[in-house]
């Protein structure tokens, strides 16, 4: 046995067979783009799983009294669908997004720390298996194989051991602060990136309104989940080593932790919807052959609700009983968020007037946004005002409200973003015929699915009940609800369908097939792996215009 | 689940000729609380819905307007930048509308939160349990549960209730939406609300806070009284437990099981504070916190075993013999 040495390459793409090879190109890779897309894999798998959770949930509440499962498997359920999606559907999103484009719209090579990027993917990834686990291996009150039954903001004492036996609620915490490496990992990334890895010429006056937002929503990261961890950590203590920060029954204060998760939760839903935006922003100015309208007002206005929203969170306590005076400050707050919310759409508008639109999938998803968006916005103001919130908190009014915007808003923008880039991703374009039916049926069923819940909310209803009584007004809007549900699961599947078709047998995109004016389109389709071979002088926001347009660039105007 | 479904529609016949206003509609309200936020979310609605028509129509046109109207026109439409002024207009706008609803919210705000509390007032301590309503008058040594009885305020006869708010284990929140908004009960904590129903009857509301397995089942029944039957029920619940004379082995048997260890019967060495007090249980309509009425017979099936009706609850099954089980419900049945 004469020892031979091989190079490495050549050993790792010769002699393994074909599929492991390529799973162990993915798993090993610390390529930004690989990265992005087994982020975006990740949100989209616990998507499915997440919401197929949330069908069973309908259909136990199609009708009284039912009984399709128990009390505590319904639980569970909305426990771990609530965790699922904003922790390893939504972040991963944003993660994936972030990962997958700042670099190309900078022009840079990759992240600014492409090793801590693919710990940050592969503990996210662990965070949500980890959260599954506890299907078969927490052991909670009702013996072995219960997940967390605590809701998704876990309000103490309902977490101390005395009512949470077992270790299903350590699941919980575990893999959230896990998934939280991943979200700090990404949020350092994004903002190092953007601060240094800009191309010649792209000062950050002309960075994209993408990078922009995703440099907020980083920075919002940075700041609200210390309180999230913070907070679990007590509980951890509280529950292993004898400390009582929310310990009621030894003087601790349940209100604290309503505190602390909601100095993080608040923040978090614009964290969950700015990405959004950050598409929105992208597709509305290609698809109307416009520039955005107001960009710079655009970027005041993302940096305005970056530090507004740090300051809105307690109202989501207005029913605990604080004072008139504190009360009135976080109504105050929390309208005044409502107002570079507005400047957006308006701009948003904006943009669309005087245009040339074209309504391709992935616009037509934006539109929807724009209509449902203003809606949640509007609930929003609603439930700002504190004595109407003391009637709607923790009703069904609640659950139609941030459905709309997390449905209604994020995730139509998500599917115009992945409309949008998947042909940049993977070369070939996704077909338009069954991304109609998509977006259609989708439209379709949240609206059936959604509306009718705001009317269950005022006649009464409160949220994360596993049954109701006949006779209280709620039958007609909860079918109504459920038959919307399994509607939207359509939608689901035909785009589940439409990427794997597509993927293999999709019209061959080319670099620019929307003719856009950032700089990933600079590129071929997908990438390589060093991204660009070479790069447009970039002279205004939209360098490829210029290009594209030199009789009439945009530096002229700048 | 079948003949739970039917249970409830017995409870037609607990209401005892009162009216039920099982549908609680936040905008049908008949206290002062939930008008004033009734009133309060007109004005809400009305700022809301003009912006929503305003913003969506402006949408629509846009999107109608400006729509690419040759298939294939690749020409580019003029490049607008944004401009100063209208960005100025549109933050504005918005501004001073958030200004007004600030204004009004403080208002109603300090109106309901920061309301005097008159002498005559009557005073309710409402304690959550997992998954029951605990309802204690203070210096009246009444307690009972699930069902508050509290007298209606007329305007000529203004006799608001004044609630304090207290949990014996995890966060719950007392929502009787045609009464008032809802006010959370926490732990190691004592909040306010106060309640004056304009009208006599039976209103319904549930728990708003989810608080563990069986939330869903932590119903709410405010019973408003007039004025001369509410002072007859309270005069009645003071009463201790009746010894009635007819039982005595029911009286015995029960008195020789665990049910004493959680259950107070007033007058009696039953003196557990872990479950509702049954001194006067069968004055109440309903069991299991409002899930069925209360009859000897659902008292039957409750007690031999709750987890068949409320699973979860944290009363056991007693594996009582049938014997002594129909001792239990004779005697249970004699506390009216």
């Amino acid at each position: 046995m004469a020892s031979v040495a091989y190079p490495v390459d050549e050993q790792s793409s010769a002699k393994a067979p074909g599929v492991l090879a390529a799973l162990h190109e993915w798993v090993i890779t610390v390529d930004h783009k690989r990265l992005g897309i087994m982020y975006i894999m990740m949100a989209l798998l616990f998507f499915v799983v997440a919401g197929s959770f949330a069908t069973v949930i309908r259909a136990q509440l199609a009708v009284p009294n039912n009984s399709l499962v128990p009390p505590a498997v319904f639980n569970r359920l909305f426990t771990v669908h609530g965790t699922t999606m904003v922790f390893f559907v939504g972040m991963p999103f944003f993660a994936g997004l972030a990962n997958y484009l700042v670099p190309l719209m900078l022009g840079a090579r990759d992240m600014a720390f492409p090793r801590l990027n693919a710990f940050g993917f592969w503990i996210t990834l662990f965070g949500g298996i980890l959260l599954y686990s506890s299907y078969i291996a927490g052991e909670g009150l009702a013996g072995h194989g219960t997940a967390p039954d605590v809701g998704w903001f876990a309000y103490a004492p309902l977490t101390e051991r005395a009512f949470s036996r077992g270790t299903s609620t350590d699941y919980w915490i575990l893999s959230i602060m896990l998934g939280g490496i991943g979200s700090t990992i990404t949020a350092i990334n994004v903002i190092a990136t953007a601060l240094s890895l800009r191309t010649k010429g792209m000062t950050l006056a002309r960075m994209p309104l993408f990078v922009w937002m995703m440099c907020v929503v980083s920075f919002q990261v940075l700041v609200a989940l210390p309180p999230l961890t913070a907070g679990q950590i007590m509980l951890l203590m509280d529950r292993y080593l004898g400390a009582h920060f929310f310990d009621t029954q030894a003087g601790g204060d349940a209100v604290l932790w309503q505190h602390f998760f909601w100095l993080f939760g608040h923040p978090e839903v614009y964290i969950l919807i700015i990405p959004g935006f950050a598409c929105v922003s992208e597709i509305v100015p290609v698809f109307s052959r416009k520039p955005i309208f107001g960009r710079a007002a655009m970027i005041g206005a993302t940096v305005a609700i970056g530090f507004i929203s740090l300051s809105v969170w307690a109202h989501h306590m207005f029913a605990v009983g604080m004072t008139s005076q504190a009360n009135t400050f976080f109504a105050a707050s929390t309208m005044l968020v409502g107002v570079p919310t507005g400047i957006k759409i308006f701009n948003w508008l904006g943009t669309l007037w005087g245009g040339r639109i074209r309504f391709d999938t992935a616009m037509l998803f934006c539109i929807a946004f724009l209509f449902q968006f203003l809606i949640a916005g509007l609930t929003g103001i609603m439930l700002g005002v504190a004595p109407l919130d003391w009637q709607l908190t923790d009703s069904y009014f609640v659950v139609a409200h941030f459905h709309y915007t997390l449905i209604g808003g994020l995730l139509f923008t998500l599917f115009g973003g992945i409309y949008y880039w998947f042909p940049k991703a993977t070369g070939r374009m996704l077909n338009e015929t069954l991304g109609k039916w998509h977006f259609w049926l989708l439209v379709l069923g949240f609206h059936l699915t959604f509306d009718p819940q705001h009317f269950a909310g005022f006649l009464g209803m409160p949220r994360r009940i596993y049954t109701y009584a006949a006779g209280r007004g709620w039958e007609g809007f909860n079918m109504i609800s459920s038959i919307g549900a399994g509607i939207q699961g359509l939608a689901v599947l035909i785009f589940v369908i439409n990427v794997i078709v597509s993927v293999r047998k999709g019209r061959v995109a080319g670099n620019d097939p929307w003719d856009a004016w950032s700089l990933e389109w600079a590129t071929t389709s997908p990438p390589a792996e060093y991204n660009f071979e070479t790069l447009p002088e970039v002279r205004s926001t939209r360098p490829l215009w210029d290009l594209k347009h030199p009789e009439d660039p945009d530096w002229k105007f700048e | 689940m079948l003949w739970l479904a039917l249970a409830w529609l017995g409870l037609a016949a607990e209401s005892r000729g009162q009216t039920v206003h099982a549908i609680a509609d936040m905008f049908k309200p008949l206290a002062s609380p939930a008008s004033a936020v009734r009133d309060l979310s007109y004005l809400v609605f009305a700022i809301c819905g003009a912006i929503f028509v305003v913003v969506a129509s402006l949408l629509t046109y846009a999107l109608i307007r400006f729509r690419r109207r040759a298939h294939l026109d690749d020409s580019e439409p003029p490049q607008v930048y944004g401009s100063n002024q209208i960005e100025i207009a549109w933050t504005v706008i918005p501004v001073l509308i958030v200004f007004v609803l600030t204004m009004t919210t403080a208002r109603v705000i300090a109106a309901l939160q920061d309301k005097p509390q008159p002498a005559n007032a009557v005073q309710v301590t409402v304690i959550g349990h997992q998954w029951w309503w605990e309802f204690r008058y203070p210096g009246l040594d009444v307690v009972t549960a699930n069902e508050m009885h509290i007298p209606v305020s007329t305007r000529a006869n203004e006799r608001p209730s004044f609630l304090t708010l207290e949990s014996a284990d995890v966060a719950h929140s007392f929502w009787v939406p045609q009464l008032a908004g809802k006010t959370d009960v926490i732990p190691n904590r004592a909040n306010h609300m106060w309640l004056d129903p304009h009208e006599t009857g039976i209103y319904y509301g549930n728990c708003a806070e989810y608080c563990g397995t069986q939330h869903a089942n932590m119903l709410i029944r405010v019973v408003v009284d007039s004025a001369e039957d509410f002072d007859k029920w309270l005069a009645h619940q003071k009463q201790p437990a009746a010894a009635d004379a007819s039982a005595p082995a029911a009286r015995a048997a029960f008195f020789g099981l665990a049910c004493v260890t959680c259950h107070t019967v007033k007058g009696t060495r039953a003196i557990g504070a872990f479950g509702p007090d049954l001194t006067h249980l069968m004055s109440r309509g309903t069991l299991a916190s409002g899930m069925i009425p209360n009859t000897p017979e659902t008292l039957r099936s409750w007690v031999n075993d709750p987890q068949v009706i409320k699973p979860g609850s944290l009363m056991p099954a007693m594996q009582l013999t049938d014997q002594e089980l129909a001792q239990v419900i004779a005697y249970l049945t004699t506390l009216q």
